[in-house]
């Protein structure tokens, strides 16, 4: 019980108190409790702000009966832990040093409270059968009820489905606010809702429509989030700017334009003011469509550019400096890395070959016009899908430039393969353990082209590597607006009426991981690397950095 | 040092150790090179030792000549070379290229000296070709006392598989010469694959001489350890995607006899494991 940590505080309190009055150096164990009771009182002083407004918000829920009333103290020298928790709190009471100060609680009965109001929130909800306030329309859906009190804890943009981590989320975009002098014109980061209803493996993931971008829930004058960013999120969120290289560009371009415009508030330096500005900037972007794997490699690269501008630089310098930071990472990583990345792929493309693409990759189209340019003579396949349809517009682009090509959709990918010589794909990001993430389709054609004993190219640059490491589509992907699979080709439209019908879901998944073993070459502006070569390629870049 | 007299340096090394590795003497070429070269700048010398270098791939065009000394160059450059003046950069590239030399006449010691625990006693060992390398190993684990008996293929066109038979027989272990076509036929009855390489590839599969590809793909289907033993300068950067991607030059090699040489793609993917083993057991024989 909580109440075992009670008695030993005092006693602790008095070996302390008495190794200071004689003089003695507290040893360290006694300094190490110290600093945790410090950190404690600080701890209890901010359960003090919260309290209040987590109390209001539990008023306004109907407090079944049953469920004991999450008895939250209000006051923090209330020692007792909540004796009314409705299962036994196994408190570890021996890793807890406690604290000697009489407002300070013990860290044990810190953790059973949470735990405790964590119980009672979620008996009261499993009384209700209702989700909470993110509850699709006219869909209603299994209480998560196998919930198990977590002692680890998953990252927030994983739990979709949980509606408290929801609230903390809008909670936290709420005080984002950009910085402004006069503090009274605070606005606040609008939360996107969920559309439609999501299947159940990806309830985890957002699901956002298209015809509710999130600009709508702005307020006019939305001049705390500079419009270029606002006009590059309704780009991204319709889908206008498609496609990493693009995206990774249109947000660098358009963070020079906040740079161009930023001015320093006096009594604050700009290499801290601009980061926090631009946190408020990419909440918004990444409502309006989560942020991809190179996206993120650029926001990091800029916030360290950013936070190393020395102190007595002057504005316009710091700004001009970061402007040409922005360039060069823009023509290092992206440009100059394709140039590199087509002349090694040449040598990999030799006269006759039949190369098969799917969707929609700059890089993959870059390269097969630079081939084309050295006179090499190979044709060229397209595989499509629904329902983006990328590839037509490499279609459009390679027959420009005069390639001999063929079009297919996926479905008959097994029956054009055995014509083909190579597969060249592109890729969104290349995770830590070798997999690959793009397209939705592009590991079934990996697959296929195994099976037929075809070699798979994967091209990327090396700003598209990633940390991450994932082994299923399922754990992190994106969902696109399912209406978008509502509209066949011949224009009819069966499906209109999807919402109403209770046992159907409509998916519209836009990634997917391929594993290393259907890869067998990847070539990067580094040179040819195998696929499991990546983690060292991650380690070299640390390194340099 | 003009063409004519490296490639008759080259040529004089050769003839004196008929054992030792052509990239060995390529080396040992590459170093009387640097000696007597006359360049005022090291951009110079490290042109003029490229060009050297392909000069020799002109005349003994196997993998390892190409791969050895790029190497080389690499080896002697990885050093601080801020000298001021150019003769103490020569020196210390000098230096290093002995070090270089030094460490790699003694590899294919260090790699019988790790290769020969695989051999265990009773062992029936399937081996291809005539191979320096292998033969080392399998004189390393005699000496150890143990006992076991080779199978190898003829390796047709030039029967190098019989001169293999032969050197064996001197050691009194107990040899008997089979088919190319046999196999498949006598996979079942051994123990452990060993085979040598003429290159390394960056994807971790091999270069050698023909009919190892049929070798490694039946030893997969049979389940046994498929071993390859090769000397770390034989690590040739290229990336071949499949037989045909090998550049020509690799897979003929006229030296008095004809040899073809096959790269084994699958045995990478299968057994790619084992391979990776193999070379990195010899890799540790050149710490550079």
């Amino acid at each position: 019980m909580a109440d075992a940590g009670e008695p030993e505080g005092p006693e602790r309190k008095d070996d302390i108190v008495k190794a200071k009055q004689e003089g003695k150096e507290l040893t360290k164990e006694e300094k190490q409790r110290l600093r945790k009771e410090k950190k404690q009182q600080k701890k209890s002083k901010e359960k003090k702000d919260d309290k209040p407004s987590r109390d209001s918000e539990k008023e306004k829920k109907p407090a079944s009966a049953a469920s004991p009333a999450p008895q939250t103290p209000t006051q923090p020298p209330a020692q007792k832990a909540p004796s009314a928790a409705p299962a036994p709190v196994p408190v570890p009471a021996s890793e807890t040093p406690s604290a000697a100060d009489k407002p300070a609680k013990s860290k044990a009965e810190l953790k059973a409270e949470r735990r405790a109001r964590q119980e009672a929130e979620r008996a009261s909800k499993g009384k209700k059968g209702d989700v909470g306030p993110q509850a699709a329309p006219g869909k209603p859906k299994a209480p998560p009820s196998e919930l198990q009190p977590v002692v680890k804890r998953l990252p927030e943009h994983v739990q979709v489905d949980n509606p408290e981590v929801l609230k903390k989320l809008a909670k936290k975009l709420e005080r984002q606010q950009t910085p402004e002098y006069n503090a009274a014109t605070k606005v606040k980061i609008p939360l996107r809702s969920d559309y439609g209803y999501k299947v159940s493996l990806f309830s985890h993931l957002h699901q956002y429509s298209r015809k509710a971008p999130l600009t709508q829930q702005l307020g006019i004058p939305s001049t705390v989030i500079h419009p270029a960013i606002v006009r590059l999120g309704l780009q991204y969120s319709q889908g206008i700017v498609a496609g990493s290289n693009a995206r990774s560009v249109a947000l660098l371009h358009a963070f020079k334009q906040v740079i161009r415009d930023y001015t320093t508030p006096p009594n604050e330096e700009l290499s801290r003011d601009l980061v926090n500005r631009l946190k408020p900037y990419i909440s918004f972007l990444n409502q309006c469509r989560p942020l991809s794997a190179s996206m993120g490699n650029a926001i990091k690269y800029i916030k360290k550019e950013i936070s190393n501008i020395p102190s007595q630089c002057k504005e316009e310098e710091a700004k001009r400096k970061l402007l040409n930071c922005i360039d060069c990472y823009i023509n290092e990583k992206i440009v100059l890395a394709a140039k590199a990345i087509a002349k090694y792929s040449i040598e990999k493309i030799s006269d006759g070959d039949v190369i098969l693409v799917y969707g929609c990759s700059s890089l993959v189209n870059h390269i097969l016009c630079e081939a084309f340019e050295k006179n090499r003579k190979f044709r060229v396949i397209v595989v499509d899908s629904r329902p983006r349809l990328e590839g037509r517009e490499a279609l459009r682009r390679l027959v420009q430039k005069g390639i001999n090509c063929t079009y297919v959709l996926i479905s008959a990918v097994s029956y054009i393969l055995p014509e083909v010589s190579k597969v060249f794909l592109g890729a969104h990001a290349l995770l830590a353990n070798g997999y690959v993430m793009s397209r939705v389709g592009t590991s079934q054609i990996a697959l296929v082209a195994k099976a037929f004993n075809v070699p798979v190219l994967v091209c990327c640059e090396t700003y598209k590597f990633c940390e991450r490491v994932q082994t299923d589509s399922f754990v992190s992907n994106e969902l696109d607006d399912p209406d978008d699979l509502i509209v066949t080709r011949t224009g009819t439209t069966q499906l209109e009426h999807w919402q109403e019908v209770p046992s159907l879901g409509l998916l519209n998944l836009v990634y997917d991981v391929t594993p290393p073993d259907f890869v067998d070459l990847v070539i990067t502006d580094l040179g040819m690397i195998p696929c499991t070569s990546v983690p060292v390629v991650l380690r070299v870049k640390n390194v340099d950095q | 040092m003009n063409e004519e007299e490296l490639v008759e340096y080259f040529r004089a090394q050769m003839r004196k150790d008929p054992d030792m590795a052509s990239a060995v003497a390529a080396i040992r070429t590459l170093l009387e090179f640097l000696k007597r070269d006359k360049g005022e700048t090291i951009l110079g010398l490290r042109e003029s030792l490229k060009w050297a270098t392909d000069c020799l791939t002109g005349e003994d065009s196997s993998v390892a000549v190409s791969s050895g000394g790029e190497l080389f160059l690499r080896f002697i450059s990885l050093t601080s070379l801020e000298h001021q003046d150019l003769s103490r950069c020569k020196k210390v590239m000098e230096e290093r290229g002995e070090l270089f030399l030094e460490k790699i006449s003694m590899s294919r010691t260090k790699v019988a000296k790790l290769c020969h625990t695989f051999i265990k006693d009773g062992a029936k060992i399937l081996t291809h070709s005539y191979s320096r390398v292998v033969l080392r190993v399998l004189e390393k684990a005699a000496a150890e006392k143990k006992r076991f008996s080779v199978y190898v293929t003829e390796s047709q066109p030039d029967s190098a598989g019989r001169q293999m038979a032969e050197a064996l027989r001197k050691l009194n272990v107990p040899v008997t010469v089979v088919l190319d076509a046999a196999v498949g036929y006598v996979l079942e009855k051994v123990d452990l694959v060993i085979v040598g390489a003429e290159g390394v590839v960056e994807s971790g599969g091999i270069i050698n001489k023909i009919g190892t590809y049929q070798m490694a793909v039946c030893s997969k289907a049979h389940n046994k350890p498929f071993y390859v033993v090769a000397e770390s300068f034989k690590f040739v950067r290229l990336y071949p995607l499949n037989q045909q991607d090998v550049p020509d030059k690799f897979k003929i090699y006229c030296d008095f006899h004809l040899f073809i040489t096959t790269f084994s793609e699958h045995s990478w993917r299968s057994c790619w494991c084992r391979v990776r083993r193999c070379s990195s057991l010899s890799a540790l024989t050149q710490t550079t």
